[in-house]
């Protein structure tokens, strides 16, 4: 797969990688801003001149900083857009290397939602049960914080057990587990103590972590983006982001995951324990997921609305969005999460300011997400010569459901060099 | 007895019919995770359609005209929008899987994050809410049979039979019915039926013998974005009062459960869709079930949270997935890109 330095800058792997995860957000962007443009056009109340006005918005919503007195739209740098964002950011890195760390033991996490939700009712319990009169709030912080990833990390391993001892697609697995945490969350607040009722204006929401005096810290970054949100949480996903890096690709166990994903079968024949490298990849995603949740909820500022059982947290579908717009790459993840988080803001920004609404930054996103399923196409386009390969962007085995559906492990696929086993093993599958 | 038949059918339908939608996508070897967004999709496009009907006017004719034949038309012709929308929807997901051979399940997760986010992105420009409702009345006075539209007094007693099914139902859900039966028949009784299902167990046997998988593979994706998005619409027609808000309640990821509970048979995906529509309808209406006509009402009086009953079709899914998963057996070629070169 990885082609020598000797090869032109363009035509590298990782340049051209970078390259198509552009080519899709442009293509995200400019499709977004064509149904603007059709709606404007199809609709009685909206007119070009609004239309215009949101395409902008798509393009620099981040840097929006309203109307000024003639009605027109001003940019320039906007401190509370750029902190919002990064705190924004700070749940989407989380799930974004839940789902990249699931796609690289070669596993479709679409229960980053559920797991996301287990690591929000952990995190509330701790952080709103244990009275901060007697143990001092840091502490109770930090365990708010550990039984979040706990809870993500049991609610991921479910799917996982499924999947190593039963052979069950973790896809289905996955879904399941995720309405199951639904209603499973819905349940345990129900019968809680936790139901806001301080605040009468809003119902249906439990207390913020700060009623308790729990909070993150946020380090001066109130004061460099002013107005805003952005907290030590940002720093804590980034550093998450960097261990999960280092644990990829300077340890063996990293290595052991990597290989479960790229040939299960061959891993297995190579002394590597498949089935416990399948769990533990999942309970590392569903720690992660659960992490962002802690992160988010522990900020101080945000309300968790529990009677959720209808309906799944964005946040867990968008780490997918956000893994695939990195292609899988933990610091690269932080990247794509800090993007993701913008068009957020941009969509905030539209709704504020135009008669369009947020929706359409979900639309881009999914636009996105759809471009990266033939990715691989993208790259071998730009790389201009050989034709498209079947795609198998996740790195793997995410696309089959039923493994025995793959051809096994034929002696001849097993490399015998063991630094090659990952690509050599998924070359051998496709051709 | 009868309301909980009613109310069983009432879920079960869209979930067999949806299911079905992924019987043929997966028969023909791609695997469809994209039936939420289709059936999201297509119960916007429904309601949609209704409300131009009625924005037309067509609705207040027939209703003052007491042409009750007229509406049901009326609900026979949006479900055909819906299905049409719904198979051009799908166009997405057979254009990336089979021209672009890209991840199904990715592309299909695109999907499903494309449709909520589209149709509530056009709901709050039409109509600055969250959800899409008719212009005027709702489902019930529209749409629903009952004993006055067929020409019945108000007190007349059907009988069992009648009272079921004859009363307070919608035409649509007989409708499914009938094209569940139609698709089954023509999945394993006729030539295109076979082919369809030989693309999705072995591609390269069926191409070698001049069957065209691409184009067979085009043909069960978009049967089946029909299907979902027919479904999709008698969902919202039947459990949400004729109204869309880019949401299906996890309804296509069930249906998709209900697929692989009925390990891919259509009699199996309608036994199974009968079951889970059971539990859905004990989760929604559990306090006013009274089984036996006694007055009692049973499930309530347990004391067990409603919130277990809404957890339960989940949960029995997992299981039964986890003692079935041995004689489970899904098309052996879905989710494999066809590529000839692979000959």
């Amino acid at each position: 797969m990885r082609q020598t330095n000797s090869a032109p800058l363009w035509k590298r792997d990782g340049v051209r990688s970078v390259l198509a995860s552009l080519l899709s957000i442009l293509i995200g962007l400019v499709g977004g801003s064509l149904i603007i443009l059709i709606v404007a056009l199809t609709s009685k109340n909206l007119n070009l001149h609004s239309a215009w006005e949101a395409i902008r918005l798509v393009f620099l919503g981040l840097f929006s900083t309203g109307r000024d007195a003639a009605g027109g739209l001003t940019f320039g740098f906007n401190p509370t857009s750029v902190g919002n964002m990064l705190f924004r950011a700070t749940p989407l890195i989380l799930t974004g290397l839940s789902v990249a760390v699931a796609f690289k033991t070669g596993l479709f996490n679409i229960g980053a939602p559920g797991q996301y939700l287990a690591g929000t009712a952990a995190t509330l319990f701790v952080a709103l049960e244990i009275p901060t009169t007697v143990v001092p709030a840091w502490i109770v912080w930090i365990l708010a914080f550990l039984a979040g990833m706990l809870a993500g990390a049991v609610w991921g391993s479910i799917p996982g057990m499924l999947k190593a001892l039963l052979n069950i697609n973790e896809v289905i697995a996955c879904i399941m587990t995720n309405w199951i945490a639904a209603n499973l969350v819905t349940w345990v607040f129900d019968i809680s103590n936790l139901k806001n009722v301080v605040e009468n204006t809003k119902s249906g929401y439990i207390y913020k972590t700060s009623f308790n005096g729990v909070q993150t810290p946020k380090l001066g970054l109130d004061k460099l983006f002013e107005g805003s949100q952005v907290n030590g949480g940002i720093l804590v996903a980034i550093l998450l982001a960097v261990v999960v890096y280092i644990i990829l690709t300077r340890t063996t166990f990293g290595y052991e995951l990597k290989a479960c994903g790229a040939n299960r079968h061959a891993a297995r024949y190579a002394g590597i324990r498949d089935k416990r490298s399948i769990v533990l990849s999942m309970a590392i995603a569903g720690s992660l997921s659960g992490a962002a949740a802690s992160l988010y909820y522990l900020s101080g500022n945000t309300e968790f609305f529990w009677s959720t059982y209808q309906s799944l947290p964005a946040t867990g579908f968008n780490g997918i969005a956000v893994a695939l717009l990195a292609v899988n790459n933990p610091i690269a993840v932080v990247f794509a999460g800090i993007f993701m988080s913008m068009l957020d803001i941009v969509g905030l920004q539209m709704t504020n300011l135009t008669a369009y609404n947020e929706y359409i930054t979900d639309v881009i996103i999914a636009v996105i997400v759809y471009l990266a399923a033939f990715s691989l196409v993208i790259k071998s386009w730009l790389a201009g010569g050989h034709r498209a390969k079947p795609a198998h962007p996740a790195g793997g085995g995410a696309d089959a459901p039923d493994p025995n559906a793959i051809p096994t492990d034929a002696p001849g696929e097993v490399p015998a060099a063991p630094g090659e086993a990952p690509a050599e093993g998924k070359e051998a599958r496709e051709k | 007895m009868t309301f909980l038949i009613r109310q069983t059918l009432i879920y079960a339908v869209p979930l067999m019919i949806v299911a079905l939608a992924g019987v043929f996508a997966e028969r023909s070897g791609i695997i469809n995770l994209a039936l939420e967004g289709i059936m999201i999709f297509g119960a916007f496009v429904g309601v949609l359609f209704v409300r131009i009907l009625q924005t037309a006017g067509w609705f207040d004719i027939a209703k003052e005209a007491e042409n009750f034949l007229a509406l049901q038309g009326y609900m026979l012709l949006t479900m055909l929008a819906a299905a049409a929308m719904g198979a051009v929807f799908s166009l997405l997901l057979s254009f990336a899987a089979v021209n672009l051979k890209a991840d199904q399940t990715i592309g299909g997760t695109a999907l499903n994050m494309l449709a909520p986010a589209l149709v509530l992105f056009l709901i709050r420009i039409l109509a600055n809410q969250n959800t899409l409702q008719l212009l005027s009345g709702d489902a019930a006075s529209w749409f629903m049979i009952k004993k006055t539209t067929l020409g019945f007094d108000k007190s007349a007693d059907l009988g069992f039979f009648g009272e079921t099914f004859l009363h307070k139902v919608y035409l649509s859900t007989y409708v499914c019915i009938l094209v569940f039966v139609i698709l089954s028949v023509l999945l394993y009784k006729t030539r295109f039926g076979l082919r369809l299902r030989s693309c999705g167990e072995n591609p390269q046997a069926a191409d070698s013998l001049g069957i065209n998988v691409r184009r067979m593979r085009y043909a069960g994706v978009t049967i089946s974005g029909a299907l979902a998005g027919m479904g999709g619409f008698v969902y919202a027609l039947t459990t949400a009062n004729c109204s869309a808000n880019g949401d299906v309640a996890g309804f296509g990821f069930l249906a998709l459960a209900v697929m692989i509970f009925g390990n891919w048979k259509p009699l199996n995906v309608a036994g199974a869709a009968l079951l889970f529509g059971l539990f859905k309808c004990i989760a929604a209406s559990y306090s006013s079930i009274d089984i036996n006509g006694d007055g009692v009402f049973l499930l309530a009086n347990l004391g067990i949270n409603v919130n277990f009953y809404r957890m339960l079709p989940y949960l029995i899914t997992l299981i039964v997935l986890a003692f079935t998963s041995k004689n489970s057996r899904a098309p052996k070629a879905e989710g494999i890109p066809y590529d000839k070169s692979t000959r």
